[in-house]
């Protein structure tokens, strides 16, 4: 069915729906102002009451019903959000809802920022709802986010009923426009009797190809409005085809390039995870031998303590890893975007070699550095073409057996051990005050590497990153296309509220903890055991880091006086606050802390001018490392 | 260089905000937008100028495609096309010869007298943008009153060498 023909359908729509319509219409005419437009008047509250209880006419529900259900067949099982005027209907259908929890946050962005939490930490659609104005414009910072992510969110809101639309209305603000280039795609909803199929689409585009967040704006009238609950057999969206898998002839020719580099590399990042293709990277790094530099994004895709495993490239990536992608000769870049905080100045970046980009979106490939065989399909699918391919003995991979690749990249294995041994991770230790580094190695030895942590973005994250050895995919969750401060600690808590037994920490700085600590209401709120480590260096330090080193030490605006005392802020939320101060104090404070039940805010109070290294300057190659 | 687009996309509310919005995204300029249905109403083209080197234009093509709505974006730049643009002119032309020299002038650029006043004519022109410009440039001794110039209009030449074009309007108007 094409666009026309729907709408010729909904010209054609049922006379009882169009009387409801009018209906609906007629009682708003009667109210003057605009604020009253957003509370249900008694006369639509009776009606929505009464639609649940005329069972014999089971095909007729409100919107806010249709919504539920179409959300249900999704298998949704929780909504995070927050209440206002525009969706009022929907929560009055919510509160009767036995199948959906809903998760009260304290702030729209913190809502958005949970069901990403969610998202990653399970591969399914988070959703959230808000309501119109001010709800879907705090949300925005959380959807962009999510779109720089790639993470897979549907977000509803609320709007000013249809024929209010453009009036300025109360709370009124143009969600699809203000959305638009931060969503996968965006929906304005016009009737009821569409909302079931909106839905329906909004979760295949959010969750398929490239994920990414889908709005969904929602008119108050519509969601009172009465229609049929059915739902087309088929998504109808000709122009929307992922491709999952490959051409096989570039398959072949990649195998071919790979079993033939001498010093190949594979650089992976988020679209392993989005993939599920942890499984299929690691036969591959096995079989050929291959050294393998994670992404942010991808941290824990393939387990850190691997011996194949480099750890993370980039600005504040390992000696190694940086050296061992400048040198190389291959490049298989799978599920990465060659970001500019991965890549330093593109012109010194890789110059001899050759790059094989394996990416769902044909858009990243060649984007920012040109791929010499673009391979577009889906990830876990490529990986594993490449490795039926290699399997199989077919004749370009010619069954070089891991054996083989081994004793063939002796040499490049051997110098990647040399730059490893010229420059590893190492930092001062002190016994006077916290580092960080040894804050995160603590974490890691306490928790060994399988906690879940969320982290916002700055120095913290990048120290947590090199210390923390993630075992496994969806265990990181951080914040790092659009480096959102304040997105750890409600990132941590839906990843918590999906896995209530699994350890989730929000490792954050206290900058970053002050934007959205108001959190720790829905932390306790609904019970859970999130532990929250706040590295606390009293500054906002990535800031404070290039002030110093770029600025010449004029540090404006990076200093952090009048920051609560984060013990009893904890306490007054009622949670528990625990803080160290000194070395001597860190392991049992942690101990402790991860120990307990509930929730839980550590306190680390950690070396003030403590820098990130090594350290890529910002236009510099990635050779170019500032060691210490 | 000049860039000229072709973009099919689903007729729906938004859509053309959706497309506009990537140049407007990265800063570039569209100097020319046209718009309308197919023989599929559920299907409009647009035909779009752009000003862009190689690289950029491969992006922007790629973005394009990256639409959910978007069935198709080929440059049609460098294929062998056909392109056209409109214009409606009023010019003054009071007296009786000057009527008659616009006359001559609309018939040297295929173009036509289509409306009159007692001090003016309106002019109608369908030709390749440059002739377009030559002819308002000859109009303007006669004073143009205003000017209204569609978008440009492009169409790859028979036999086509974008079969992706043609196929996906055949198989959404069956």
């Amino acid at each position: 069915m094409t666009a026309g023909q729907r709408n010729l359908n909904e010209e054609n729509e049922p006379p009882s729906r169009r009387r409801m319509a009018v209906l609906v219409f007629g009682v708003e005419n009667m109210i003057s102002t605009a604020i009253s437009e957003l509370i249900p008047t008694p006369t639509e509250v009776r009606e929505v009451q009464e639609q649940g209880q005329q069972e014999e006419i089971p095909q007729e529900i409100s919107g806010a019903q249709i919504l539920l259900e179409a959300l249900l067949r999704e298998g949704v099982d929780t909504i995070f959000g927050y209440p206002g005027g525009a969706v009022l209907h929907i929560y009055n259908e919510l509160a009767r809802n036995q199948r959906l929890r809903h998760i009260l946050a304290r702030h729209e962005q913190g809502a958005v920022h949970m069901a990403e939490g969610y998202a990653k930490a399970t591969g399914r659609v988070g959703v959230v709802l808000v309501t119109s104005g001010p709800g879907a414009t705090n949300a925005v910072t959380g959807i962009a986010n999510a779109f720089m992510d790639s993470t897979p969110l549907v977000i509803i809101t609320g709007q000013v009923p249809r024929k209010m639309l453009g009036s300025d209305a109360f709370q009124e603000i143009d969600t699809v426009g203000i959305t638009r280039p931060c969503t996968k795609y965006n929906y304005l909803v016009q009737n009821a009797g569409e909302l079931a199929d909106v839905v329906r689409e909004a979760f295949h585009i959010a969750s398929t190809g490239r994920p990414g967040p889908v709005v969904i704006d929602i008119p108050k009238d519509v969601t009172a409005e009465r229609a049929p609950l059915c739902y087309s057999e088929t998504v109808n969206l000709p122009g929307y085809r992922p491709v999952r898998l490959a051409n096989q002839q570039q398959v072949e020719q990649a195998v071919g390039k790979i079993v033939n580099a001498r010093r190949p590399i594979l650089y992976v990042g988020g679209g392993v995870i989005h993939a599920n293709g942890s499984d299929e990277l690691l036969q591959l790094a096995k079989r050929l031998h291959l050294p393998v530099t994670p992404t942010l994004m991808g941290l824990g895709c393939f387990p850190s303590g691997h011996p194949l495993s480099l750890g993370m490239l980039g600005m504040h990536g390992t000696y190694w890893a940086n050296m061992a992608i400048s040198e190389s000769d291959l490049i298989l870049a799978i599920g990465v975007r060659f970001d500019d905080r991965v890549t330093g100045a593109l012109e010194k970046f890789a110059p001899q070699a050759q790059i094989i980009h394996v990416d769902i979106d044909p858009s990243s490939v060649s984007k920012n550095v040109r791929a010499h065989l673009p391979v577009v399909g889906d990830a876990k699918s490529v990986m594993q073409q490449m490795l039926d391919l290699i399997e199989c003995g077919n004749p370009v991979a010619t069954t070089r057996g891991s054996d083989k690749s081994a004793k063939k990249l002796a040499s490049w294995w051997q110098q990647i051990e040399e730059w490893k041994e010229f420059a590893p991770l190492t930092y001062e230790k002190s016994d006077v005050e916290i580092k960080p580094q040894f804050l995160c190695e603590e974490l890691y030895r306490l928790t060994g590497g399988d906690a879940i942590i969320a982290t916002d973005v700055g120095q913290h994250q990048m120290w947590l990153a090199q210390y923390y050895g993630f075992n496994g995919p969806r265990q990181s969750i951080t914040s790092g296309g659009l480096g959102t401060m304040g997105f750890g600690f409600p990132a941590a808590l839906g990843a918590q509220l999906a896995f209530p037994d699994r350890q989730v920490v929000a490792f954050v700085g206290d900058g970053g903890f002050q934007m959205t600590a108001q959190e720790l209401a829905t932390a306790v709120q609904y019970r859970t055991n999130t532990k929250i480590i706040v590295m606390n260096n009293n500054y906002l330090g990535m800031v404070r880091q290039w002030q110093e080193l770029f600025y010449d030490r004029n540090y404006s605006a990076v200093g952090m006086q009048g920051t609560p005392d984060f013990v009893r802020l904890a306490e007054a939320y009622g949670a528990v606050g625990l803080r160290a101060t000194k070395p001597r104090e860190l392991s049992a404070v942690l101990e402790h802390g991860l120990s307990t039940r509930g929730v839980v805010v550590m306190d680390i109070v950690v070396s003030a001018e403590e820098n990130v290294y090594p350290m890529i300057p910002p236009g510099a190659g990635l050779k170019e490392m500032v060691l210490r | 260089m000049r860039r000229t687009l072709a973009i099919l996309v689903e007729n729906r509310t938004g859509e053309l905000a959706r497309i506009v919005g990537l140049f407007s995204a990265r800063g570039y300029n569209i100097e020319s937008l046209s718009v309308a249905e197919t023989l599929d109403p559920g299907i409009s083209r647009v035909t779009l100028v752009t000003n862009g080197d190689d690289a950029m234009a491969e992006q922007v093509i790629k973005q394009l495609e990256k639409q959910i709505r978007v069935l198709s974006a080929t440059d049609l730049t460098m294929t062998d096309h056909i392109e056209r643009e409109m214009v409606l002119v009023h010019v003054n032309a009071e007296a009786e010869d000057a009527r008659l020299e616009v006359m001559k002038l609309a018939s040297i650029f295929d173009a036509k007298v289509i409306d009159k006043s007692e001090d003016g004519v309106t002019v109608e022109a369908v030709a390749e943008g440059h002739k377009v410009d030559a002819l308002l440039r000859s109009l303007q001794p006669f004073g143009i009153r205003e000017v209204a110039r569609a978008g440009r209009l492009a169409i790859g030449r028979l036999p086509v060498s974008y079969p992706q074009i043609i196929q996906t309007t055949e198989s959404n108007s069956t």
